[in-house]
């Protein structure tokens, strides 16, 4: 197992720029995930990675060494595809066993590894079927097994749970969650989809356009976004945004959004005056009476234990979590209540978001966790 | 949004079926017939074999059969009575004509030549076309549609158009009357077509295939040999058969190229015809002989020809 270490990693295909100056470790052991929509560069890097692709720009480094121009055969690294690449031609066992005859293992030896493999994933009673029958599921395992029984230096998995249904992608989420904690095995995984990537991650890199938006863990990710792309991309519903205008001042620590006043996290930094956004979880979002920031119910979405209420207020739909208990009706006129603690600030322009306090918290319990 | 499916979602209806089905069999009637009656013919005797009107149903013979594989001279009734016993079935035949077998005829080397032309040039088309076909399908190759276009474009012209000027190249190049010339000039013909066949099958063929193996260790000519030729096989077999008979069939360079040591059968087959009046079953033989291989060939790889065939129309 290794580290990974990428440095300024770029790519163009011609004129256009798939990945641009990349930047990031995955330390040994840590399940890495790459989110983004499609198109955002993260299966590129990965393909870089894997040595599918040969970089524009910067360099690989895998467990220490160079491996930026190397071909894919001498990384030493395995990779699990989308549509998983089983050879139709091959049963289970040929599959699994197909990387090890590549390293001319004797074939006694290659066997046992076979069978170890598939007793790990469970799957060893499938060893001598044709992989064209299988299962959705039973096709990502025979992929997985092709891809650890080689005991690689690191895995690389492109969306490999974006073809199976719905059933099958939690059970795998799982399964690929207790895998890495069972092998401890350094893993980029690429995926577009936040819940694989909160529930699996150690780490996250949120990617956009080629560009690395946030690298963090998933909490970091999730409650303290570094962009507003970030913050609209992750969660369901997004974090909603509230315009606000003027400069802020370091100290600050109120706004006034819409006339009402909003308490807002310390502010870190000076802000020259422009156009600026306050996003809010739904799930910061209380109903108060008193609040000054009105709007009218829109519609609700009823999830059982929360409901998901739309309020049209002066500045577009607000989306807030609350409690399934609550009755509304359309028109409603309700007060917005935010949860101070917990509000981000950005910069409009650029997408970026304004140091607080809730940053000195985060700086703070990577302190005590160092 | 617009739903594409490749199957016709609506059932046919009988109208519509029987129709269809009507215009199948009226066609294959219409194709199946010559054949039949080549196939009669061969078995007739020459006086049946001209007999008018023609006889539906006749006493078979192998005559035309010993007489595609053997020459013979007229001699007396005296000398043949003469002869011992007849040591077969043909020497038998032969003699009520007044005529003894005077050795084989040239239809087994012909028959060998054709074999030899028209499977080595589909092997040589079948392996250029798979190595180039995979080659514009996974790489960048500058100028590719041009060059695609390129090898297509020899395909446009009636190859015969460049009859002459291949005739001279040949006879400078000593290459007229062998077989290696027409190997090498039923492969320049063929290989477009196993291009294009070939490079619309590997491009069904994910990448990902590769991919893996060359992660897993492997070349990439190691996997191209072992993940892209396996699934490559129907492809592969399809175009062989297209090209195949091309080669098998191919009449018009083989009568100009070759008269002796190379002739193929093709021009070799109505040239028995000349040999002692018209010796229609003697033809009817050679040209039933003939359609074996092709046949067998077919109906071995029947599948792969119907795929190779609907290629493109339907989706997996």
């Amino acid at each position: 197992m290794a580290e990974i270490r990428v440095e300024h990693l770029r790519k163009a295909f011609g004129d256009f720029v798939a990945v641009q100056d990349s930047n990031f470790v995955v330390e040994d052991g840590e399940f890495f995930v790459m989110l983004g929509p499609s198109g955002c560069g993260k299966t590129t890097t990965l393909r870089m990675i894997a040595g599918l692709e040969l970089p524009t720009g910067g360099k690989i480094l895998l467990g220490g060494e160079d491996v930026t121009m190397r071909r894919a055969r001498e990384r030493d690294i395995a990779f699990v595809f989308q549509l998983f690449a089983l050879y139709p031609h091959m049963n289970v066992r040929k599959n699994i066993g197909f990387p090890l005859l590549a390293q001319g293992m004797p074939g006694a030896e290659i066997r046992q590894r076979v069978e170890e493999t598939a007793k790990l994933l469970r799957i060893d009673h499938l060893l001598n079927k044709s992989v064209s029958g299988l299962a959705g599921g039973d096709r990502q395992r025979v992929a997985l097994g092709r891809a650890i029984v080689r005991r690689p230096k690191c895995f690389l998995m492109d969306e490999p749970l974006g073809t199976l249904d719905t059933e099958f992608r939690d059970l795998m989420v799982h399964e690929l969650r207790e895998l890495h904690n069972r092998i401890h095995a350094t893993t980029v995984y690429v995926t577009h989809d936040q819940m694989e990537a909160m529930s699996m991650a150690d780490k996250i890199a949120v990617m956009n356009h080629g560009v690395i938006e946030q690298f963090g863990s998933p909490r970091e990710i999730y409650d303290r976004p570094a962009t507003m792309f970030v913050a609209d991309f992750i969660g369901s519903p997004p974090m909603n945004f509230l315009g606000f205008g003027g400069g802020l001042s370091k100290g600050a620590r109120e706004i006034v959004v819409q006339g009402a006043k909003v308490a807002v996290p310390e502010v870190r930094e000076d802000i020259a005056p422009a156009d600026m956004a306050l996003g809010i979880r739904p799930e910061h979002i209380r109903f108060d009476d008193a609040s000054k920031l009105r709007g009218a119910v829109y519609g609700t979405e009823y999830l059982g234990t929360t409901q998901i209420v739309a309020v049209e207020t002066a500045d577009g739909i607000i989306k807030a979590r609350v409690p399934a208990e609550i009755r509304l009706n359309a028109g409603d006129h309700v007060g917005l209540a935010l949860s101070s603690a917990r509000l981000s600030l950005f910069e409009k322009g650029s997408g970026r978001a304004v140091r607080t306090a809730i940053h000195d918290e985060a700086s703070q319990a990577r302190a005590q966790h160092g | 949004m617009s739903l594409t499916t490749a199957h016709s979602v609506v059932a046919p209806s009988a109208t519509s079926k029987l129709v269809a089905g009507t215009i199948i069999v009226a066609y294959a009637l219409i194709s199946i017939v010559p054949l039949l009656w080549i196939f009669a013919t061969s078995f007739k005797t020459p006086p049946d074999s001209i007999a008018y009107p023609p006889k539906i149903v006749f006493q078979p013979s192998l005559e035309g059969y010993c007489n595609l594989f053997s020459t013979r001279t007229r001699q007396t009734p005296e000398y043949i009575n003469s002869l011992g016993p007849a040591t077969g079935l043909c020497d038998e035949t032969v003699r009520k004509r007044n005529m003894v077998i005077a050795g084989p005829s040239n239809f087994m080397p012909r028959f060998v030549n054709s074999l030899i032309i028209a499977f080595g040039s589909t092997f040589c088309a079948v392996f250029l076309g798979t190595l180039s076909a995979y080659g514009f399908s996974r790489f960048k190759v500058p100028l590719a549609d041009d060059l695609l276009f390129f090898i297509l474009s020899t395909r446009m012209m009636p190859p015969i158009a460049v009859a002459i000027p291949i005739y001279l190249m040949y006879r400078e190049l000593g290459l007229s009357d062998t077989a290696l010339g027409m190997i090498l000039l039923y492969t320049a013909v063929n290989v477009s077509l196993a291009v294009w066949l070939l490079k619309g099958f590997i491009d069904e063929i994910p990448r990902e295939y590769e991919e893996a193996a060359m992660i897993d260790g492997y070349t990439r000519l190691q996997a191209f040999w072992r993940t892209v030729l396996p699934q490559a096989t129907t492809g592969i077999a399809a175009t062989a058969i297209f090209c195949l008979i091309f080669a098998w069939n191919e009449y018009a360079f083989a009568a100009l190229l070759t008269s002796g040591t190379a002739q193929t059968a093709p021009p070799f087959i109505p040239t028995i015809i000349g040999e002692g009046g018209q010796d229609w079953p003697a033809v009817a033989a050679g040209t039933t002989i003939f359609l074996v291989p092709i046949l067998v060939f077919t109906i071995l790889l029947r599948k792969q020809l119907l795929r190779g065939i609907t290629f493109g129309a339907v989706r997996k």
